[in-house]
């Protein structure tokens, strides 16, 4: 297990208590700022290990940093707090954005992010539990990650503890049948402390999902298995944040959050094979050049 | 574990199972049950009566199920999860390697009713391939209970181990051996029969089976030795060996396929340290034809009888 860097902690704990304390143009600027910065970083890990997903890091890295730099009840020098909010991330291959994410966040110090996918690196290409103290189970394979945040919250309603679950899905993921079973026990128990955020980027790894196995329209679905539906652009801080803190009710709460794939890079934005093509030389230059900002 | 519930043919595990679950769950309220419309099967009807806010159930969704189940364990509860072994194991394999095993989740698989425990219903049903798919996992301890004080044992044990755990909770009727007042240790099985001639090596329902025939045996002068197998995995590698060692030939016994599982075991472990002929008795790497569970005993030469003639034409 990787140790957390108690310097780059402080680093996030200044920048949480500045985003209590900013109006919402200067949290906004903030966040997408700190993704700015992440996007970067993703780039030079895809580029240093030769493989990765770049262009679903891109779409759910705005996702990411508005829950971990804005939202989330949580504590990076004790990951395992009592109470804290539980975060999964189902999208297991968008590891480089949950790294930089975590990174950056102090679970571990952000020079380890130079390993990612070496030999014997802590930074596996998908999510491994008990290599970094913030992930709470090992992810991959499609379809997994909504079960587990549904038993997570219902262990938290048997114990009475107010904490939130949030699951971030891709949208190609939820053509496994498996988020569908969960969705209705999450209903069915009437998981209100639960939070599912899709990553809407509409591409899947070959082609489009509405090309593929469509899923339109998907906040209807939703809808139709119990649960209260929101659907917000997701490389807006701002609009994500009003959604998880607005309305309750006692259903689970899904917000559909249509993004962009390879958002941030212009040649990379909406284009299938972005799914996991590494940039050449020039095309980390460009990329490089268009993320300074 | 209540002993009213004994017929001619002994006990039912599952009724032990369930017996021991509500006794452990009366102080620990960390302890939940799971089921995927298996409450009736997997005998929770008395657990949910007692704990209605503490078995839950995600209809028939065995993916679910797993991955609901590892979500309590993450939460910090004591999951049981219950369903046949054939749909636990097949239908959510995936989730077991990753959710389970690979995220190390102390959580408890009870594999109900497996083998060929629901005989003539046929294989698709039938749980003879659940060793072979549990054992090549890493992090997961399979144990298979011989009778219904076994286990209670493992039950007991599994409840504080705080690791990922495979219970394979038989529901053909065994009596009780003797033997089994012990105390359980993952990775220690136990001779109960000393022997000189012959090993058997026995694993669940078989055990009392295989007792029989070493009585068989040895009224046809044949000293055989017989081991009890708790835990598939870890396997007690060293009581294995120095039987192969001592008696030179081993013949193993268990309601699953031959393939992978107890028989593929043993052969894995004596081919690298003391290679050792061996029989391997159990379902012969095929889908069983149609048949109660007395029947496909009998034709696969799962019976004391069965078991003395493999042991006398080796």
């Amino acid at each position: 297990m990787l140790p957390n860097s108690p310097a780059q902690i402080e680093l996030w704990k200044a920048f949480r208590k500045e985003i209590s304390q900013s109006d919402a143009a200067h949290t906004r600027s903030m966040i997408l700022e700190q993704s700015r910065l992440a996007r970067r970083e993703i780039l030079a890990m895809i580029q240093s290990a030769g493989m990765g997903h770049v262009g679903g890091d891109f779409s759910v890295i705005d996702i990411l940093t508005t829950l971990y730099f804005a939202e989330l009840n949580i504590d990076p020098s004790n990951a395992a707090k009592e109470n804290r909010d539980w975060f999964i991330l189902s999208k297991g291959h968008c590891a480089a954005a949950f790294y930089a994410t975590l990174a950056y966040s102090g679970y571990f110090d952000p020079h380890e992010l130079s390993t990612f996918m070496q030999p014997m690196s802590m930074l596996n290409g998908h999510p491994s539990k008990g290599k970094i103290s913030g992930i709470e189970t090992s992810t991959g394979p499609l379809g997994h990650g909504l079960p587990i945040a549904v038993g997570i919250a219902i262990a938290a309603k048997i114990q009475k503890q107010e904490q939130r679950t949030f699951v971030v899905l891709g949208d190609g993921e939820l053509q496994e049948g498996t988020n569908w079973e969960a969705a209705m026990t999450a209903s069915q128990y009437k998981l209100s402390n639960l939070i599912v955020i899709i990553d809407r980027n509409r591409l899947q790894q070959g082609a489009g999902t509405e090309d593929t196995n469509g899923l339109d329209p998907l906040d209807k679905k939703w809808e139709s298995f119990g649960w209260d539906v929101q659907v917000v652009d997701g490389h807006e801080p701002l609009e994500l944040l009003d959604a998880i803190r607005g309305q309750k009710s006692d259903r689970p709460r899904c917000i559909i959050a249509n993004t962009v794939k390879g958002k941030g890079v212009s040649f990379m934005e909406n284009r299938a094979e972005w799914h996991h093509k590494v940039p050449s030389v020039e095309q980390n230059g460009a990329a490089l050049e268009e993320l300074l900002g | 574990m209540s002993t009213d519930k004994s017929t001619a043919q002994g006990f039912d595990n599952r009724i032990a199972f369930a017996e021991t679950l509500i006794n452990l769950a009366s102080s620990n309220p960390r302890i939940v049950a799971v089921a995927s419309d298996s409450v009736g099967s997997s005998n929770l009807n008395a657990f949910k009566a007692a704990f209605p806010d503490r078995l839950v159930n995600v209809g028939i969704a065995e993916q679910d199920l797993v991955g609901v189940g590892a979500g309590l364990a993450n939460a910090g509860l004591i999951p049981f999860i219950c369903a046949a072994s054939c749909f636990l194991t097949a239908r959510a394999m995936e989730q077991i390697k990753v959710d389970i095993a690979y995220s190390n989740t102390p959580a408890i698989l009870c594999g109900m009713s497996p083998g060929v425990a629901y005989g003539e219903l046929g294989p698709t049903h039938h749980s003879i391939e659940d060793l072979a798919w549990l054992r090549v996992l890493p992090n997961i301890t399979v144990a298979v209970p011989a009778d219904a004080i076994e286990t209670e044992h493992v039950v007991r044990w599994a409840a504080q181990a705080s690791q990922p755990t495979f219970i394979r909770v038989s529901r053909h009727k065994v009596p009780l051996l003797p033997g089994t007042e012990r105390n359980f240790q993952p990775g220690t099985a136990h001779t109960l029969v000393q022997g000189e001639d012959i090993t058997i090596i026995a694993l669940g329902t078989m055990v009392s089976a295989a007792l029989e025939a070493t009585k068989l045996l040895k009224s046809k002068g044949i000293s055989a030795r017989l081991i009890h197998v708790t835990t598939l995995k870890p396997l007690d590698d060293e009581l294995i060996v120095k039987a192969a060692g001592e008696t030179g030939r081993i013949v193993t016994v268990e309601e699953a396929s031959t393939i992978g599982g107890l028989g593929g075991a043993v052969a894995e472990l004596l081919a690298q340290t003391h290679p050792t002929p061996m029989r391997m008795i159990g379902i012969p790497g095929i889908f069983a034809p149609t048949g109660n569970v007395d029947f496909l005993f009998e034709k696969f030469g799962m019976t004391p009888q069965g078991i003395a003639n493999t042991c006398l034409e080796f």
